[in-house]
């Protein structure tokens, strides 16, 4: 009996701790995107003067919410670029002539400001084309707000049917026992007195558990980092939340919550027993 | 001691109100040793239930060593139980702990220390006549010993009152008179005790006040034996509540 709690309450866990990296690795995930984002491109026309590029630097710099306008020549375009593409650099290299056009990098200090920056941008003297990432932004936030309110739904849910595991299981001890609990209340042992050995019970359930499925959750992400870890990288230039800041955590919260839905399972369970 | 005002309780069914006690008025003095006794229905098991507060009174007082029953919390009512030792037809011992165990185990309960434990379970074993016992369990023991050991465990933390429900009831004759004279003894020792019993033979040998309920309503409490002509309590076979409801009706229409 005590194993199917166990069993419960571990697979519980285990599914909670991969919604909860998940969770993890797609706040990261949208903070440095917000963070990389808040920048608008304004792309200059060729052979746009000296003077006039000046200008409108100047210009910009003095708009609301902007917190550092910078030139960026072509040439820069271009390493940064091949930085980019890492290994798969030398094919630039085959490039006659730089393509890229020189730019403008706006940096706005609010990301909801970004809009009507970028409009007045299109206005600039010498301005070709304005690139800014707000729209991908948004829908990213909007996903990973989506993403977490889901996740919040089956956590809670799972805890739900978690605790109906446990108290059924305990209240199967708890009918074991039914006779010597009533002898107890005759005598006049308090309710917390009958309750202890089993709420104890739940509780050593819980912890249990939550350490079995916490070593189960950093095995398996050690893993998933070891293997994808580099692809991730590489594919969304970020990497995964480490191990090791995780662990900690997921310790804390897996035992927090596996005490605490053994310690309501046993209580639950007992409640009817205890009436009179 | 023990002083019921007025009390009344009723149970609901579906089929209607069965009445458990009807305006009851009696007081139990302590050191007093008290026979209950009534046809199976009549009231005995309402009467016990509601000096344990396993149940609640629709109305009236009842007051234990001068303490409000009614209006105990939650709280309250362990402490309170902890007065009232009681013991039942069926023993109700543990099976898988020893006799030592099982008396200790009220002792336990109340947070006593293992000194205390050691010191009062040998002599209250001594006292039931079964110190020879300990180490055995109830399984092992006859009926009468099992009784003495449900018995030992009522006293050990010195209650005031004892409240056996037909401790009898499961013994013959020569045991149940065994068990008999140990209540006598532990009454002597000025503890109430509170005997239910449909044990006729018992009740007139002991010479002791009776108080006869029947649907409900006390309708008897004289010294000596109960009136064996107006109440037939002879049967100790258990009468359903329908069953009894209809022989009622017949009475009413003889």
């Amino acid at each position: 009996m005590t194993a199917a709690s166990v069993f419960a309450i571990t697979a519980m866990l285990l599914i909670l701790g991969i919604f909860f990296i998940i969770i993890i690795n797609v706040n990261t995930a949208a903070e440095t995107v917000k963070k990389d984002y808040n920048t608008i491109e304004v792309f200059l026309k060729d052979n746009t003067p000296a003077a006039a590029v000046k200008a409108a630097e100047n210009e910009a710099s003095a708009w609301e919410n902007v917190k550092t306008v910078k030139y960026r020549t072509k040439e820069e375009a271009m390493d940064i670029l091949k930085k980019r593409w890492g290994d798969s650099a030398y094919l630039l290299d085959s490039l006659s002539r730089n393509p890229l056009p020189d730019s403008l990098v706006i940096t706005v200090s609010d990301l909801s400001a970004a809009n009507a920056v970028a409009e007045k941008a299109r206005g600039l003297q010498g301005a070709e084309d304005v690139k800014f990432y707000k729209d991908t932004v948004d829908k990213l936030m909007k996903a990973t707000n989506g993403i977490q309110i889901a996740a919040l739904i089956i956590m809670a849910f799972l805890i739900l049917v978690s605790v109906v595991v446990v108290s059924n299981t305990i209240k199967l001890t708890v009918l074991n026992r039914s006779e010597e609990i009533s002898i107890m209340k005759y005598v006049g042992a308090t309710n917390w007195f009958i309750r202890g050995p089993f709420l104890a019970e739940g509780i050593v359930i819980g912890a249990f558990s939550a350490l079995i499925s916490w070593g189960l959750v950093t095995f398996i992400y050690g893993r998933i980092i070891a293997r994808i870890g580099k692809d991730v990288l590489s594919v969304i230039s970020m990497p995964l939340v480490p191990n090791a800041f995780l662990s900690v955590n997921l310790l804390c919260i897996f035992l927090a919550l596996g005490i605490s839905i053994g310690a309501w399972g046993s209580i639950i369970s007992m409640r009817r027993f205890l009436d009179t | 001691m023990i002083d019921f005002d007025h009390v009344t309780k009723n149970y609901r069914t579906k089929v209607g109100d069965n009445i458990g006690l009807d305006d009851v008025t009696v007081s139990i003095d302590k050191g007093e040793f008290v026979f209950l006794v009534g046809p199976s229905g009549a009231g005995k098991s309402t009467f016990i239930k509601l000096i344990m507060k396993e149940i609640d009174a629709d109305s009236g007082s009842i007051k234990v060593k001068g303490r409000e029953v009614t209006t105990m919390s939650n709280r309250q009512i362990p402490i309170h139980r902890r007065n009232l030792g009681i013991v039942f037809q069926d023993f109700r011992l543990l099976e898988n702990k020893t006799v030592f165990e099982n008396v200790a185990f009220a002792m336990e309960i109340t947070h006593q220390t293992k000194r205390a434990i050691n010191r009062q379970v040998p002599q209250v074993l001594s006292l039931m006549g079964i110190s020879n016992y300990a180490q055995k369990y109830p399984g092992e023991l006859s009926a009468g010993e099992q009784q003495r050991v449900a018995i030992g465990r009522a006293v050990v933390n010195r209650p005031t009152v004892l409240i056996a429900d037909e401790p009898t009831g499961n013994l013959d004759p020569d045991t149940a008179w065994e068990i008999m004279q140990l209540l006598e003894q532990i009454n002597q020792r000025g503890t109430t005790v509170l005997m239910v019993t449909h044990a006729k033979d018992i009740v007139d040998k002991m010479k002791k006040r009776v108080i006869t309920i029947d649907r409900g309503r006390i309708v008897g409490d004289m010294q000596g034996a109960y009136d064996l002509h107006k109440y037939d309590i002879s049967g100790k076979h258990k009468e359903t509540e329908s069953f009894r409801r209809v022989g009622g009706l017949l009475n009413r229409n003889e």
